[in-house]
């Protein structure tokens, strides 16, 4: 486990893509064959079945520390990550024995059968022979928890380095079904387990913001404009019989949205569609907060399927008559996607997203202004000749959303980050003037500076009135821009609204605290039709 | 009527009309150790151990108005017994303790328990009040031995040289600095930012004895500091100069690189958890051998740490003072370069 170990730290001592890769595409030249297969199934979420729930062995790991209960929770609020604190706290190791990475995950997946005596005399005796750094990733392989800054495209890249394969090849090969001890790398880097795949995904082409005038993209014709939804951007697989939607965030989703299910019957096989996952009704797409009401729910009951209808808008054709035909223009795909809804005997749920007929850039630009009105972001502009990039590529596709809200508010509450920021004030409550009183409006923690987040630190340090656990109220004193992409009611919330997406624009160190906005203002920006 | 109040000035001691470590200007201010949240100036006296005078005298040209004493040397204020005793955290760190009709109060400032090769090693004081402070105090943070750490630094170095990279290690230029050159087993020469430099100077000129270290001029050439090893104040990690080197690998020596989001969140090749305050059982170890019956925590994990000592039977009070940001006193311009 050591070599494992060394890629963790290394991946984490370097904030830089190149140094990363270097280090994956280096595990990936020297660790044991056997441990590869786990370490992607790791980086990719593939989690095997949790063999001790994290209530016991952090239970484990307080009676052997002696510590109270509430300083193992202090230590946690302070390290942001429970397997490090548990590493962290433990007493020193008496022995450092040396097991390789796929055996220690072999072990862990016995004790599933075993009793909670066994678990735990096998977790005890385990800590005691792993040192500091060792302990935190055997935590981790409890867990089956791995999130270390590695993204599936990095991950991709320095496989497809190492192994000199084609990165989209790999793409599909680690989304797909397969079984870390049931493969070996060389078979899951030839992609040997795929073709009896029905599942698989493709990457999504995904656009950059528009950071030039619209203008500079040349000929309108070019170009098709489509409306940039707000929603959750979904893959529908349709395969011998199969039906299956993925989510961007290469999550199996297809049974969340039932609505979509008769597309199995529907649908001719070898098809794939790109669109985005809507709450709809009567055609008219809802905003992002009704379709929060369905998103990650185990079950959906018959209220929720009432008040929150789902609906696809259809961007685009990956798979036709199960051929990809990704570089096919874009053009040519729309033909095909058009003919492909129509075809659907049921109407007004699978829908064409409409493309936007426009002559001059100038009345496109009026076109946009009117996004809010039809809850969308903003238009996506797509090269009529382009092909299905997989990932982000410049030049082709283009997001030009509309610019956001903004509104001025006070700091009022800090908490300490997690992960990287985890000795840090970062995560900050901001509120509004209402009447003589401030009512919060938001929790943002993205948007400063490692500098200003120090500042702010200082002051919250220098200025907090009371304490909740890990929440520090603080003096009202700081301003800060909050920026967000929609507003709507919420009876969840105190102030009676909720922001879409807000996070901090810049800190206004110009403004004082009786010049930030009011409830009033907010509430002045909640569309009059949901 | 107790000896030490919390003041907003700073801790006051009324019966000998004198502050520790105060943070705005007072008459009177007797001072644990020379870094700036606790020696600040502005002052019209100052009492410090004789080795915090060079550093007074270095960083404020204070000379005439800072009267000295030497650890376990006792003076008499107002009827107050005042004496200090070595608190292991920097050159010339002293705990003060004050003693008046029985009573008695040990202010430590910042300490730690590990002997550093190079501060008077920490002495356990006897006393009634002992305010601590508790930058460290949660159970996460157990320090490994000094001599392991090293072992560590010397190894990356020495990979650094291979890989003709340039070790650039960060390090307060006041304690951790000179903890450095102490007890660096390299073969190669060591160079220092001129804030170090300095000190050392200050600190040579009163007979601290310290390894020969040399100071960065823009003279001296790239490949000799790739080379040596670099040590440079934590205002310096991110500069252009650092990032003008022949591939710097900057490695931070502090205890917060002991939990992973401390070490990621510098963005450095290297943390080293090597701090010159004390670790949670160093801190505990620490306090139960004062015996005192009130212990006042500043600084640091104060709220956790003060409620753990009075389950575990101390009684502890949490206090407000404006201590820990060290690095106040690490404003370096790049252009001193």
């Amino acid at each position: 486990m050591k070599r494992f170990s060394q890629l963790i730290q290394e991946l984490e001592l370097s904030n830089k893509t190149n140094d990363k890769i270097g280090a994956l595409v280096s595990y990936f030249s020297e660790a044991d064959e056997r441990d590869k297969p786990f370490v992607i199934a790791m980086f990719t979420g593939k989690r095997p079945k949790r063999p001790v729930t994290t209530t016991l062995v952090k239970q484990w790991a307080i009676e052997l520390s002696g510590i109270p209960e509430w300083l193992f929770t202090e230590s946690y609020h302070s390290v942001g990550d429970l397997s490090e604190t548990i590493a962290l706290v433990l007493p020193p190791s008496q022995e450092d024995i040396e097991k390789p990475l796929h055996q220690w995950i072999a072990e862990l997946a016995e004790l599933n059968v075993k009793s909670d005596e066994e678990k735990k005399a096998y977790i005890l005796q385990s800590w005691n022979s792993l040192a500091t750094r060792e302990r935190f990733i055997f935590n981790k392989l409890i867990s089956g928890n791995f999130r270390i800054g590695v993204s599936n495209k990095m991950l991709v890249n320095a496989i497809a380095k190492q192994s000199q394969q084609d990165a989209n090849k790999i793409m599909h090969s680690i989304m797909g079904k397969w079984q870390p001890n049931e493969i070996t790398y060389e078979e899951l880097t030839s992609g040997a387990h795929v073709n009896t795949d029905n599942s698989w995904p493709y990457p999504f082409c995904l656009a950059y913001a528009l950071d030039t005038e619209a203008e500079n993209l040349g000929e309108v014709k070019a170009w098709q404009a489509e409306w940039k939804w707000d929603g959750i951007r979904g893959q529908i697989v349709k395969r011998n019989g199969e039906l299956f939607i993925w989510s961007r965030g290469e999550e199996l989703v297809t049974d969340q949205f039932p609505e979509l299910h008769f597309l199995k019957d529907e649908l001719p096989d070898g098809v794939v569609l790109d669109g985005e996952i809507l709450a709809v009704r009567d055609g008219n797409v809802l905003s992002f907060s009704t379709l929060q009401q369905r998103l990650n729910r185990k079950t959906i009951n018959k209220s929720q399927l009432e008040d929150a209808p789902i609906g696809f808008f259809a961007y685009d054709v990956l798979e036709y008559q199960a051929k990809d035909i990704r570089t096919t223009i874009l053009a040519e795909r729309r033909k095909i996607l058009e003919q492909l809804i129509t075809q659907l005997a049921t109407n007004g749920v699978v829908v064409l997203s409409p493309v936007i007929a426009f002559r001059t850039w100038a009345e496109l630009a009026d076109i946009r202004e009117k996004a809010r009105e039809l809850n969308s972001e903003g238009i996506m502009l797509k090269q009529m000749n382009s092909i299905f990039h997989a990932g982000r590529k410049r030049g082709d596709w283009w997001k030009w959303k509309i610019n956001p809200y903004t509104v001025d508010t006070v700091m009022i509450y800090a908490q300490k980050g997690s992960g990287r920021r985890a000795n840090f004030y970062t995560d900050y409550t901001f509120a509004v003037r209402d009447g003589d009183k401030l009512i919060t409006i938001a929790k943002a923690y993205s948007g400063l500076t490692d500098k200003e987040i120090k500042e702010v630190n200082s002051f919250v340090n220098k200025n907090a009135i009371e304490k909740f656990g890990p929440v520090r109220t603080v003096k009202p004193e700081l301003v800060f821009e909050i920026a967000f992409e929609g507003i709507a009611e919420s009876k969840r919330h105190k102030a009676g609204l909720a922001l879409r997406f807000p996070r901090i624009a810049r800190w206004r160190k110009d403004k004082k605290v009786d010049e930030i906005n009011t409830l009033d203002d907010l509430r002045a920006l909640i569309p009059v039709v949901e | 009527m107790a000896l030490i109040a919390f003041t907003n000035k700073g801790i006051y001691c009324k019966q000998g009309d004198f502050y520790i470590d105060p943070w705005r200007p007072v008459d009177k201010a007797v001072i644990t150790h020379g870094h700036a949240d606790h020696a600040k100036w502005g002052n019209k006296s100052y009492l410090c151990h004789t080795l915090t005078k060079p550093i007074l005298e270095t960083r404020y040209g204070l000379y005439d108005n800072v009267q000295t004493l030497a650890y376990n040397e006792q003076i008499d204020i107002n009827g107050v017994k005042l004496s200090l005793f070595p608190a292991g955290h920097v050159i010339g760190s002293a705990q003060i303790r004050l003693e008046y009709k029985g009573e008695i109060a040990v202010v430590s400032g910042d300490y730690k328990t590990e002997f550093d090769g190079i501060s008077t090693a920490f002495e356990a004081v006897k006393c009634h009040t002992f305010v601590s402070e508790s930058t460290f105090g949660l159970p996460i943070y157990t320090w490994q031995p000094q001599q392991t750490i090293f072992d560590n630094m010397d190894s990356w170095i020495a990979d650094n040289h291979a890989k003709n990279k340039t070790s650039v290690l960060v390090a307060y230029s006041l304690g951790k600095a000179q903890r450095l050159i102490k007890n660096l087993n390299v073969n190669c020469e060591i160079f220092v930012h001129q804030t170090i430099a300095n000190l050392n100077e200050a600190f040579a000129n009163v007979g601290v004895d310290l390894p020969t270290t040399t100071k960065i001029t823009a003279e001296i050439k790239k490949d000799e500091l790739q080379k040596g090893v670099v040590i440079v104040p934590p205002a310096l990690s991110d500069s252009k100069w650092v990032k003008s080197l022949i591939s710097p690998a900057i490695g931070i020596c502090s205890g917060w690189m002991a939990v992973r989001a401390g070490r990621r969140w510098r963005s450095a090749d290297a943390g080293f958890a090597l701090s010159d305050h004390a670790d949670w059982p160093g801190l505990l170890e620490a306090i139960k051998a004062t015996e005192a019956e009130k212990v006042m925590v500043t600084h640091g994990s104060t709220a956790v740490f003060s409620r753990y000592l009075n389950e575990i039977g101390i009684y502890a009070e949490e206090v407000k003072t404006q201590y820990g940001d060290e690095e106040a006193e690490e404003k370096v311009e790049e252009k001193q370069l």
